[in-house]
């Protein structure tokens, strides 16, 4: 392991019990350069300022609770290391929802856009003798990206649209409503695809790629979304 | 993917979420009924009290007592303090799991997978150890095994660079193979350890991974107390925080899911009969009282320790002498240990007064709960002189059947001391003998 890294990061801060203003405050660190992000939040935290608010469990991309505006960019704290972004650190809650306490924001918009594209396999038919429904590697690659998806927010809090429609229901719910469009054993698709061809569904995507950017998993996000833009031209009925 | 589909479901049937509620305190009835629980609200600084006929924990497991874990932050084990707080006693806690391969200090957990598919330990000088530990199987000894081949390298001064860590080599693989079957661990190792599998080993060492023990449970979820398993009316557990025991003192790979989804299941569904059966009981007086003292205790304290550095410190004692490879040396170590970080415990000071969203608030809570399960994890372990599954005791080797083969209970006394007593083990149709590999 190499030696440390001294940076600074800049921190955007909001209490409502304390103003009515947002502001900055900016720690001196030092870290070794493959701590993640959230270490460095963690020191701050754990030894400088007890009252910074941030949301964070499993430290490694999994439950995706950590997004958060990262010089600029939305990614997960616990997926950047400091040595990927020192030495001058700033970080911003994520974008378009409410912010609540410093990173802390109101996530009940994002999952309400979410949940309107009924994301739950929707089939009515028994299961063939009481077993599980089974699907060919090939029927499984048409969504398996898409299952990926561990509704972190970045994509969505990194789009232009969401930020100045909030109407839009954005890309993760896009997302997650062309995981079960495109899974055989589904019944739900045109219900879905009905609801995205609304105003607040997929043709308010500009096609910016921001959320492809963002997406901390790796998901094609803008792939995703164009390819129900096209189910709802083509496969519609 | 388990998680995402039991959140799609729960969409589906319009199931209502407190989300950022924190279970701080379990209501019981004098009679000893369930009549709640009381929770703090993140986001609000409220104390709730939540009456119900039956309350289901499933409140996961407590690996974050270790410095070195594949857990969450917020696997803290304050379902199973909650329960021990009221009366329940704990089933098993010395049986703990290590598993071998966690990146190193990170301890993110780097799958069975990678062995699976041809991976191979190699300490310092490059050499494939686990065929002097076990020379049939090898690699693919059982995880508590290798754990301890590899805290044995080390110690013998066989680990990378002196350290405490071993490699995980992958290099001889095809990297295609490597690529699309082991995504995770090349992303992990490039991600967080800058190392390209492909052509280099992967830092690993053991970290923490699944308590076997937990809140005592039967077949039906329900949890029950003492050598005669009384079941407690309207009380239920399920998964990692429950203690079913269909581990005993070791888990095999993947039989995690028998907690969550067999047991789950069946604990849902005995609930949902019993609910259905039963009155709600009366609310207890004053129910959100312990729950408040609690938390102004903790918010008036004009100590000056450090909860982050009790905490580390704890994690770093219970890693270092309650982990893969115990004494008794090392356990009466620790049980000084912990009394004098309890103390510490007691100052401890909270900067953040505020009411919204005080997550500084509930780390420390939950500090007393790390301390509270690392009470009754020592406990256990010191007094189970024998090694048997997870638990291995460097001075008493061998598993010993004519005095331990059952189960352990500890409870809280008023003063805040574990008591321990112990249950016979229900047999299967296997009888337990000797591992080689």
């Amino acid at each position: 392991m190499a030696t440390t890294v001294e940076f600074t990061m800049k921190i955007r801060r909001y209490n409502p019990e304390v103003g009515t203003e947002p502001w900055w405050d900016e720690f001196d660190l030092e870290m070794e350069p493959n701590d993640r992000l959230l270490d460095a939040l963690h020191e701050v935290k754990w030894h400088h300022d007890g009252t910074l608010a941030l949301r964070r469990s499993c430290a490694h991309g999994i439950c995706g609770s950590d997004a958060m505006l990262i010089n600029g960019e939305n990614a997960l704290a616990c997926k950047v290391l400091v040595a990927d972004v020192a030495p001058n650190v700033t970080i911003e809650p994520i974008r378009g929802l409410p912010v609540l306490k410093d990173l802390i924001v109101d996530m009940e918009p994002f999952f309400k856009g979410y949940e309107s594209v009924l994301p739950y396999l929707i089939n009515d038919d028994q299961p063939p003798d009481d077993r599980e429904r089974l699907q060919t590697p090939e029927e499984l690659e048409k969504f398996e990206d898409t299952t990926k998806c561990i509704l972190c927010a970045a994509c969505t809090t990194s789009c232009p649209v969401f930020w100045s429609d909030d109407e839009y229901v954005g890309p993760a719910a896009i997302v997650n409503a062309h995981r079960f469009i495109n899974d055989s054993r589904d019944h739900g698709a045109q219900e879905r695809l009905r609801i995205l061809s609304e105003k607040t569904g997929v043709f308010r995507c500009r096609t910016t790629f921001n959320c492809t950017e963002a997406c901390p998993r790796g998901i094609k996000v803008t792939k995703a979304i164009q390819d129900v833009k096209r189910s709802i031209l083509f496969d519609r009925f | 993917m388990i998680l995402q589909t039991l959140y799609q479901q729960c969409i589906k049937r319009d199931v209502r979420f407190f989300n950022e509620f924190y279970v701080t305190d379990l209501l019981r009835t004098d009679e000893g009924t369930v009549a709640g629980v009381v929770a703090y609200e993140l986001a609000t600084g409220e104390i709730h009290v939540f009456r119900s006929k039956a309350v289901l924990f499933a409140t996961g497991g407590y690996g974050r007592v270790f410095s070195v874990t594949s857990n969450a932050h917020a696997l803290t084990g304050d379902g199973p303090a909650v329960a021990y707080r009221r009366g329940i006693p704990l089933e098993d806690m010395e049986m703990y799991q290590f598993h071998p391969t966690g990146i190193y200090k990170m301890g993110i957990l780097l799958s069975e997978a990678v062995r699976g598919e041809g991976g191979i330990l190699r300490n310092h000088a490059g050499e494939r150890f686990m065929e002097r530990y076990a020379p049939t199987v090898k690699d693919l000894a059982p995880r508590d095994m290798v754990s301890r081949a590899i805290v044995a390298e080390v110690k013998e001064g066989r680990g990378i660079d002196g350290k405490d860590y071993v490699h995980l080599d992958v290099t001889h693989l095809d990297p295609e193979i490597i690529e699309t079957k082991l995504p995770d661990v090349t992303e992990f190792a490039r991600i967080y350890l800058g190392v390209e599998p492909t052509t280099e080993g992967v830092p690993i060492q053991p970290t923490a991974h699944y308590a076997m023990g937990g809140i005592p449970t039967n077949t039906d979820g329900q949890v029950v107390l003492g050598a005669n398993e009384t079941p407690v009316p309207g009380l239920y557990a399920a998964g990692e925080c429950a203690c079913v025991s269909v581990h005993g003192a070791n888990r095999l790979g993947t039989n995690s899911l028998l907690d969550i989804v067999v047991f789950g299941r069946r604990g849902g569904r005995h609930m949902a009969g019993y609910a259905a059966s039963v009155p709600l009981p009366a609310k207890p007086e004053a129910a959100a009282d312990t729950t408040r003292a609690e938390l102004d205790v903790l918010l008036s304290s004009n100590g000056s320790e450090n909860v982050a550095d009790i905490r580390s410190e704890l994690q770093r004692e219970m890693f270092d002498k309650a982990g893969v490879v115990r004494t008794e040396e090392s356990l009466s170590q620790l049980q000084t240990i912990l009394v004098g970080l309890r103390e510490r415990y007691a100052h401890a000071v909270v900067q953040d007064k505020g009411k919204l969203f005080n997550t500084e608030l509930m780390e420390t809570w939950e500090l007393g709960c790390l301390l509270d399960i690392s009470d009754t994890l020592a406990a256990g372990a010191l007094a189970r002189d024998e090694s048997r599954g997870g638990h291995f005791r460097e001075d008493h080797p061998l598993r010993d059947d004519g005095h331990w083969l059952r189960h352990s209970l500890a409870s809280r006394e008023p003063d805040g001391s574990v008591r321990l007593a112990y249950k016979d083990v229900k047999m299967g149709p296997y009888v337990p003998m000797e591992r080689k590999y």
